[in-house]
């Protein structure tokens, strides 16, 4: 997957590859192992859905989408390009996606939104909201969190991607988020934080948040942006920037050595 | 001066019915209200059906994007408050999340214009029309009266895609006696030969007191309602001035943005024709609604100055 995103983005000289990065262990686990999905049938109704609020983190997910059979990985190339149907932030023009983002802080409340319905079909639709860490600086994020615990939607899980940078510099550095758990409880939500690298963590956490009634649940998943590439590792620098040729065959060669 | 009397009726509280009678309808109906649920009518509904309404309180952003979900989930959601916070208040929500995505969400705010008065400029949504008008993918609706706001209403639900259907706070006059509108197209109040007012919301009845008026000086006015403002009803706009020669519009909105610069652009475009615009140049004030409309010549006369005016113009072109 890591090497997927990182073609694609070096592909077109453009792109977030941080962020997709930290994210591909939760992603994993998401489309391979816990989400109940048809990638023949996107809409199927009883689908579990996952919205991808960070959505300039769209590379993982295209990677996620096109090793499920949504579509073919040879498109994976065309991300960014004029008539793409891979845009440069998640868009519903293609197959899987399933909210329209950009401008952050919106994903939570659709998967409100989202989970209201299921509830309201009476079927057993899980809703699954992955969050940036500098995300939640949106005021948004905690009206939702507060409508999501005053319903009791606990048909809707989210996981923060706790990576620790933003776009311009160090969360902490930026805007301090911390005691991030205690937001979260205070809001009414299960709480449980996990290595956002291991699947032997993200799964059970998974399970366990599907497992709670009565109230949202959330997954604080320390990750590390850029993971995976050693000159990308916890480097600010690389959230929103491209590697150039060189730098995509040193990274190729340490994916490979993996 | 014309006096005529109308009867009168709240938009909202038509609205409130409607919403109530097609939660029978529909049963993916779902309202969401903003701690303004008894202001916007809505609580028929949430009576009626309370396992389909969700009050969110005063959240706008999060009321907007909780109903892109639903309807992304195939729900009909219908975003209830008022016009400042339905539509400036959330525009980036309704920007990526509902017009970029192309939803089925209904936004109907009341409350609109100048005529929520005394509440003043923070009150008076006076940009919404130019705002909505600016997002591909939505249909922007203003009824003229009650009646059509129950016809406008059910065409919308009945309609897939966006839609922002703007109403106000107090009764205002009834025009239509049976419901009868049409998405995209103008309604002809009456024909006449020397200039078309083309107006909506409030504006129509200010348009048809206008007529009368100026019928009395020798002035007959074709009236157009055009309760659709988004997609505008070109072909009666080129009709109008192709049978008249002289247009004027009247809005209850600022200046730019609005029906106005909807019908110039067919004009411009089609058949370029003398026109004056009836529409608010500046921030209002706290105060009576109906003083509102007078200093700020959102009035019958504003209407009967400005044809008066363009019909001069159209002369003046004729003997040149």
């Amino acid at each position: 997957m890591r090497r997927n995103i990182l073609k694609m983005i070096h592909e077109v000289q453009s792109g977030h590859p941080g962020g997709s990065l930290s994210s591909v262990e939760i992603l994993a686990s998401l489309y391979f192992s816990i989400l109940k999905h048809d990638p023949n049938n996107p809409r199927w109704e009883n689908r579990d859905k996952f919205i991808l609020s960070k959505a300039h983190a769209c590379p993982v997910l295209y990677v996620a989408l096109a090793q499920s059979g949504y579509f073919a990985e040879s498109e994976l190339l065309t991300f960014r390009k004029m008539n793409s149907r891979l845009q440069g932030h998640a868009h519903t023009k293609t197959p899987g996606v399933e909210m329209s983002g950009g401008s952050l802080g919106q994903g939570l409340s659709f998967g409100v939104g989202s989970a209201i319905a299921a509830q309201l079909n009476k079927n057993d639709s899980i809703t699954y909201v992955l969050l940036g860490d500098g995300e939640c600086d949106e005021g948004q994020i905690w009206e939702a969190a507060m409508s999501a615990s005053h319903y009791k939607l606990d048909n809707l899980v989210a996981i923060v991607d706790r990576n620790g940078i933003q776009n311009d510099r160090f969360t902490h550095e930026a805007m301090e988020i911390e005691p991030f758990e205690d937001k979260w409880k205070a809001f009414g939500w299960d709480v449980s934080a996990i290595d956002g690298h291991s699947f032997n963590e993200i799964i059970p956490a998974l399970n366990r948040a599907n497992s709670i009634k009565g109230s949202p649940s959330v997954i604080i998943a320390k990750t590390v942006k850029g993971k995976g590439v050693s000159f990308m590792e916890n480097n600010p620098g690389f959230h929103g920037k491209a590697p150039n040729k060189e730098e995509l065959r040193q990274a190729m060669e340490e994916l490979f050595s993996d | 001066m014309a006096t005529m009397e109308f009867k009168t009726a709240e938009t909202r509280i038509a609205a409130g019915e409607v919403l109530a009678e097609l939660g029978g309808v529909y049963p993916n109906l779902v309202v969401l209200g903003g701690d303004l649920n008894k202001s916007t009518q809505v609580t028929k509904f949430a009576d009626l059906y309370p396992d389909r309404f969700f009050d969110f309180g005063p959240a706008e952003q999060n009321i907007v994007s909780v109903a892109a979900g639903l309807a992304s989930s195939g729900k009909i959601p219908i975003v209830s408050t008022f016009a400042v916070f339905g539509s400036s208040r959330p525009y980036d929500q309704i920007r990526v999340g509902v017009s970029q995505s192309n939803l089925n969400v209904k936004i109907i705010v009341t409350h609109a214009g100048l005529l929520t008065g005394e509440d003043g400029v923070s009150a008076q949504s006076i940009e919404d029309i130019a705002i909505m008008n600016a997002l591909p993918n939505f249909n922007v609706l203003v009824p003229s009266d009650s009646v059509e706001t129950k016809s406008a209403i059910k065409s919308a639900i009945a309609t897939d895609g966006p839609f922002y259907i703007r109403l106000s706070r107090p009764a205002t006059p009834i025009l239509h006696e049976k419901e009868s509108f049409a998405l995209g197209k103008g309604g002809l109040i009456k024909e006449g030969a020397d200039a078309t007012i083309i107006a909506c919301g409030i504006m129509v009845s200010e348009a048809i007191v206008a007529a009368e008026n100026l019928a009395s000086r020798g002035i007959n006015c074709r009236i157009i309602n055009m309760s659709t403002i988004k997609p505008i009803d070109a072909s009666i706009i080129i009709e109008s001035a192709r049978k008249t020669g002289a247009i004027v519009t009247a809005e209850e909105h600022y200046i730019q943005g609005g029906l106005g610069s909807a019908v110039g652009l067919i004009l411009g475009n089609n058949i370029p024709t003398p026109t004056e615009n009836v529409a608010l140049t500046q921030y209002a004030e706290s105060g009576p609604p109906s003083e509102l409309l007078k200093k700020y010549k959102l009035s019958s006369s504003a209407i009967e100055d400005s044809v008066e005016k363009v019909v001069s113009r159209k002369t003046k072109k004729a003997v040149s």
